[in-house]
């Protein structure tokens, strides 16, 4: 009995299918099982571990690398907000202070409610909007505290469902296409145009 | 005055709300350097991107021709483009990939078909879930188009491309860390020898991994020949570059500007371009080039936006970002937030970065927070020369992969361009900017 549920099973099937090892699928297979349970349970680690052919020890040791991989439950919406270079020349540790009485919940943690859980993060690469807020990954690039502070209120309120996913929802856009030919037309293929070139080059000479 | 005559070759779509659409950018030339490649032989693509001179605009500066070249004796198995930009305050291929998305996919493709290649594998950071989902779209889009796929407009070209989301790993922008990542493992910096992924790269075959930004010079270059792009800049800093500009002045943002013609103050200024500092506030410093870089003091502000040309006064035009202090800013909060990042970010594979960068910081934490001592300056540098011996520029290598070296930086620079700064937090027992 698998533990994602039919459709994401059956897209998790597909990623590993993309690449030419399956341990390849690793990180997108670990946001597809924090996408159904929000973090990366024990369950996921498992599926994951089947999926890419490793051990549940593999997988939880790779997925402890990365900052977006949660390894504990996290709130519905992750508010990051980041505190380097750019964004402390622009009053990024104080809104990071200023979200934490907000939000009612210390660095690192999550709101008693369990709506939120606020993170300083590193630089998120939109250094003209600092300092750099995100939710659940998608930038909201509010800057004051008054906006942060309305930004909340939107989202206890569920008027930001529409562009803000709950958290572990990465890509809502699906892959479709591909190359349709079998790997041994694509080695012809390949073939052909290197005897071509050596052609070329052998009457250049 | 900035010289902003020449043209806009990765940008010249990003003004139009609907950019990253296959509409927008089919009616605005997209995929037609892409036709063109297709009619030309490989080697002869190739050979315009190497006249192009185009160096790579991940932050190495390395020629992309010659990385090119390495493996046009031997096949290569793999091309990787490396969309993990995170070094701080550059947020350039952020830009590139949200706003136009498949002006890379062209470039990708064109890249594809020179080095012969049937499989890509495009690392996005995962914090850009906008930009993934764009650059998945447009890759949608292209397959669907014929611009991707079996027989690539009716020729005899085929590609795949696979959108890779990366998970929050600054150090996964290392090529060899990419690789690794991209392998489903840690994302831990491969040993050297040998040194470039085209001798062993994906699963241990000749791979090439290219930025971004240098995917979207492509299209332009082989459109408009390699030889128009080399006109543009001077020496060895050809066409035209983006910066990343931020920090303490008016206009922060992306701008692409011909290399060498312009110079900081140029960028920092100019009222097209970063419009000078926030009303009342003079310069204290700057970044050149990401804080891997050394800093520099306003003394500096006419040095030309080249590679070399940054180089040689001891710092580096690295990842395209400059980050402007003013009077206000605390260069010992500044140089410890750096530091802060650098800690965090090691991956811990080499002793002196791993242990050094959590030394480095705890002791710039202390004296920004009221606990320093005079003698933390001389600990701070021998610390620092235990990471980069020397204290040189470029700094020498005692770790796998650069972001070691790159720690001291910032600390050796906040101390020799304002050690009275430190001595007053020591003095006050705290900040003065407090």
């Amino acid at each position: 009995m698998s533990h994602l549920r039919v459709e994401l099973r059956q897209r998790a099937e597909e990623l590993v299918a993309l690449y030419p090892r399956p341990r390849s699928a690793m990180l997108p297979l670990l946001h597809l099982a924090q996408e159904q349970d929000g973090y990366v349970s024990v369950e996921g680690i498992a599926e994951v571990a089947e999926l890419t052919g490793t051990t549940p020890a593999d997988v939880r040791g790779t997925a402890a690398f990365y900052d977006m991989l949660h390894l504990e439950p996290v709130g519905k919406y992750v508010v990051g907000i980041c505190t380097n270079i750019a964004c402390l020349l622009a009053g990024g540790l104080e809104l990071l202070d200023h979200a934490s009485s907000t939000l009612g919940c210390s660095v690192g943690s999550t709101s008693d409610n369990g709506l939120f859980t606020l993170e300083e993060t590193e630089c998120l690469a939109d250094c003209n909007f600092a300092p750099c807020v995100q939710v659940n990954h998608r930038f909201v690039r509010t800057t004051t505290p008054e906006t942060f502070d309305g930004l909340v209120g939107e989202l206890r309120e569920g008027r930001r469902d529409h562009d803000i996913p709950v958290h572990g929802t990465l890509l809502r856009v699906r892959r479709s296409g591909g190359l349709h030919a079998s790997k041994s037309e694509i080695a012809t293929e390949r073939e052909e145009a290197k005897a071509a070139r050596a052609k070329r080059e052998g009457e250049k000479k | 005055m900035a010289t902003l005559e020449a043209p806009r070759i990765v940008t010249a779509r990003t003004g139009y709300d609907d950019s990253f659409t296959l509409a927008r950018f089919l009616a605005t030339g997209g995929y037609e350097g892409l036709r063109k490649a297709l009619t030309m032989f490989p080697e002869d693509v190739a050979l315009e991107v190497d006249e192009a001179s185009l160096l790579g605009r991940g932050g190495a500066g390395f020629p992309a021709g010659r990385k090119w070249s390495m493996l046009r004796k031997s096949p290569v198995s793999y091309l990787v483009v490396n969309g993990d930009e995170s070094e701080p305050a550059t947020f350039k291929d952020h830009l590139l990939l949200e706003r136009d998305p498949h002006q890379i996919i062209e470039g990708i493709i064109i890249s594809a078909y020179a080095l012969q290649v049937s499989q890509v594998f495009f690392y996005v950071r995962g914090e850009f879930a906008l930009g993934l989902e764009r650059v998945q779209q447009a890759v949608n889009d292209a397959y669907e188009h014929g611009a991707l796929g079996s027989k690539i407009f009716g020729s005899d070209f085929s590609l795949d491309i696979v959108v890779h989301p990366g998970a929050g790993a600054y150090i996964c922008g290392d090529e060899t860390a990419l690789l690794e990542s991209l392998e489903g493992k840690r994302g831990f910096p491969r040993i050297k020898p040998p040194f470039f992924p085209a001798v062993s790269g994906l699963y241990g075959e000749p791979t090439v991994v290219n930025n971004v930004e240098t995917m979207s010079n492509i299209p332009w270059i082989v459109l408009n020949g390699g030889e128009a792009f080399a006109a543009l800049g001077a020496g060895r800093s050809t066409g035209t570059r983006l910066f990343a500009l931020a920090g303490r002045v008016k206009n922060p943002g992306v701008f692409e500007v011909e290399m060498v013609k312009n110079t900081f103050r140029d960028l920092i200024y100019d009222p097209k371009l970063g419009g000078g500092l926030l009303d009342g506030h003079t310069i204290k410093a700057f970044v050149p080039g990401g804080v891997s870089a050394p800093w520099f003091g306003p003394e500096l502000l006419d040095t030309p936006l080249g590679q070399d040309e940054v180089g040689e006064k001891g710092s580096m035009l690295g990842s395209g970002s400059v980050i402007v202090f003013d009077e206000t800013t605390c260069v010992v909060r500044a140089a410890w937030r750096i530091t802060k990042f650098f800690a965090r970010e090691s991956c811990g594979e080499c002793t002196p970065c791993r242990e050094g960068s959590g030394w480095i910081e705890r002791v710039m934490y202390r004296m920004e927070h009221g606990g320093g001592r005079v003698e933390d300056l001389e600990l701070l540098l021998d610390l620092c020369d235990n990471i980069a011996p020397g204290l040189g520029w470029p700094p020498q290598q005692t770790t796998i992969c650069p972001l070691g070296p790159s720690i001291p930086s910032s600390v050796t620079r906040a101390i020799s361009m304002f050690r009275s700064e430190f001595i007053s937090h020591v003095q006050k027992g705290g900040c003065p900017f407090d």
